[in-house]
Formats: C-alpha cells, structure tokens, sequence
C-alpha cells in the first residue's frame, strides 16, 4: 500500500510538471474527462494514436525540408495536420512551434522554417519521452490515478 | 411533429475526418453523449457510406437513418465544404444536418459553408459541450432548409464584419435572434458559431 500511495504522488506530481513545464494545456485534462471505468485508457489510446501519426509527419517534412527549392505549400499543408494532431492531445510547446513554423511558411522563410523545424523537434522528443514515462507508471500505480470523467 | 430522432432517441452520427487522432476523439464524444457513430476517413469514403458516390451501390439501411453529419473541413481530396455541397445537392440527404469541424476560424471560411447550408462551424478542438448542446439541437427537431435560415445567418456575419468587434468562437456567447419565424431552437444560449451576439 505504501508503495502505491508513492507511486500516486510521483504520477501527480509528474503530472503536474508537465503542466508547469508549459509541455500540456487544458486540452489534455478535456482528455482525461473523457476516462472512464469503462474506458480506462483512453488518454493514453489517443496519445499513442498520436504518436504513431506524427511521426511519420515529422519523417515527411524533413524530407520536404531537403528539397532545393522549399515547396512552401506542401510543408504547409503538412504541419497543419501536425498542428491539429498535437492540438487535439494538448501539446503546447509544439502547438506554439508548428504555428511558428506555418507562419515562416506563409512568408516564404526558409530559414525560419528550419530552425523552428528543430526547437519543435526536440519538444516533440522530450514530451513523448515524458508522456511515455507517465503512462509507464500510471499502469504500474493502477487504474484510480488518472483523472476520470465525473459521473 | 415527431422525427426520426425524436422516436428512436438515440442519434446516429457520420463523423467524417482525415486525422486517426480526431476520428477517436469526435467517435468519443458521440458516445459519451449516446450517439452511435459511423467514423469515416474521406469525403469519397462518406459519400459511399450514404450511397451518394454514383456507383450502383444501393444506401445501406444503416445509413438511411443518420441523423447528423459532422466532417472536417480540410482533408485531402474531397474537403468537408466540397462533401457538404454534395450532401446537400441529394434529394435523399439534403435535410440533414452538417456541421463543420476546423482547426482554422477563417470568416470567409465559415461564412461559405454557412451559406451552403452548413447548420454550424465549430472550430476545434471539439468539446464534449458543443457535442451536448449538437445533439439537444438536433434531438429537438429543426426544419433547416437553405431559404429562410440562410439568408440569417447571411444576415449576422454582415453585421460582424460590418462592427469591428472581434469575436472569440471558442466562447459561448448569447444568442439574440429577433424574428420569430426561426424555431426555438435557435435560440438557445452557448452556441458558438452559428448565431454570435454582437457584444
């Protein structure tokens, strides 16, 4: 029991940072309402689904990045589906960026393009690398920790 | 005078998107509100489902009884605004419901599929509270015909490019309708974009 009641702390608190840390806005906690007893793992589905999705977006662009001269529609068109992808689980930092990078886009700024390619990039890494860790431990601390939808 | 939704009481929604991510959130929402959901990943592919694509194929029963039709606007090949055209221009489908899903709240955007007949414009990311307040809407019964109602929405979004009072779509503002022709329906509160009130 003791173990568990740690464990709980340590997913609250991780939880919490990751609000803090500006990684996470309201929309993942939209997330966790939809939770229930009957769909216990819902938030972690949908980042996951999340994930496979992005990365395969993150592939494209940098090939798209590649290219001599820059199609700046294509990129366009493809960091909108990024954006909205990581608009629907909440992330923040890369929602900011992929806004940022669109917007380079529209003035034709390659450059710009570039190095906010990379910032957005090292974002993605670290709040999938902390999302997996989170999710790793609330499946170790039970199904009770994760906010679930009031009844 | 009962309709379909009214008797059977349970609403059946084709939730069309490109994106995996927002087909399982919108197909979440539906079913927490009750909906039972058809997800599609294409215009083409909704258009199938409704018999609506030309081919020989007879509309499968199922897809007689849908009750609302939810689709993103930007997908690749057929966007939502080129499905909605295409819903509204059957016989079998034209009265019911579209609403617009985007990430982008473009006014000429939203005023295009407004005046193609869209019933709303919700810009995303979908809530569970504009899922509710849909679905009241709908279950309620709502004659929406392109005519009378069109020419009001028409009518509003003048009125908010003509005032340059910017307009949040993601709040719930008031709806202030003044004829009386519009069923009462419309005008319930929190409905983001359909009938702003000029603040």
């Amino acid at each position: 029991m003791e173990r568990n009641q740690q464990l709980r702390r340590q997913l609250a608190s991780m939880r919490q940072s990751l609000f803090d840390q500006g990684h996470l806005d309201e929309q993942f906690i939209l997330l966790e309402e939809l939770q229930d007893d009957a769909n216990p793992n819902f938030v972690e589905e949908v980042v996951t689904l999340h994930y496979r999705d992005s990365a395969r977006l993150i592939t494209t662009i940098e090939r798209a990045l590649e290219k001599s001269p820059l199609d700046f529609n294509k990129l366009d068109g493809y960091m909108h589906q990024f954006k909205g992808s990581s608009t629907s689980i909440g992330a923040k930092k890369v929602k900011a960026e992929s806004t940022q990078f669109r917007e380079y886009c529209e003035a034709g700024n390659g450059e710009g393009c570039l190095k906010t390619f990379q910032l957005l990039k090292r974002d993605y890494a670290t709040l999938r690398r902390k999302l997996e860790a989170y999710f790793q431990l609330a499946r170790q601390a039970g199904p009770n920790e994760i906010a679930c939808r009031p009844k | 005078m009962a309709t379909v939704a009214e008797c059977s009481k349970e609403l059946h929604v084709l939730a069309v998107d490109d994106s995996y991510v927002d087909r399982k959130l919108i197909e979440r929402l539906l079913q927490i509100s009750s909906c039972k959901v058809t997800a599609v990943e294409s215009g083409t592919r909704a258009l199938q489902y409704l018999g609506l694509d030309g081919e020989q194929s007879n509309v499968g029963f199922d897809a007689l009884k849908v009750n609302l039709i939810i689709t993103d606007y930007t997908m690749p090949g057929m966007t939502g605004y080129e499905l909605l055209k295409k819903i509204k221009e059957s016989s079998v489908f034209r009265e019911v419901p579209v609403v617009i899903m985007s990430s982008e709240d473009v006014l000429t955007q939203i005023d295009s599929c407004l005046e193609e007949g869209a019933e709303e414009y919700i810009v995303k990311p979908v809530k569970l509270s504009d899922v509710k307040r849909l679905k009241d809407h709908i279950m309620r019964g709502e004659p929406q015909a392109n005519g009378k109602s069109g020419l009001l929405k028409r009518k509003l979004i003048d009125d908010i490019q003509a005032s340059s009072v910017p307009l949040s779509f993601s709040s719930s503002v008031a709806c202030d309708l003044e004829s009386s022709q519009l069923p009462s329906s419309l005008s319930s509160p929190n409905c983001p974009f359909k009938r702003p009130k000029l603040l």
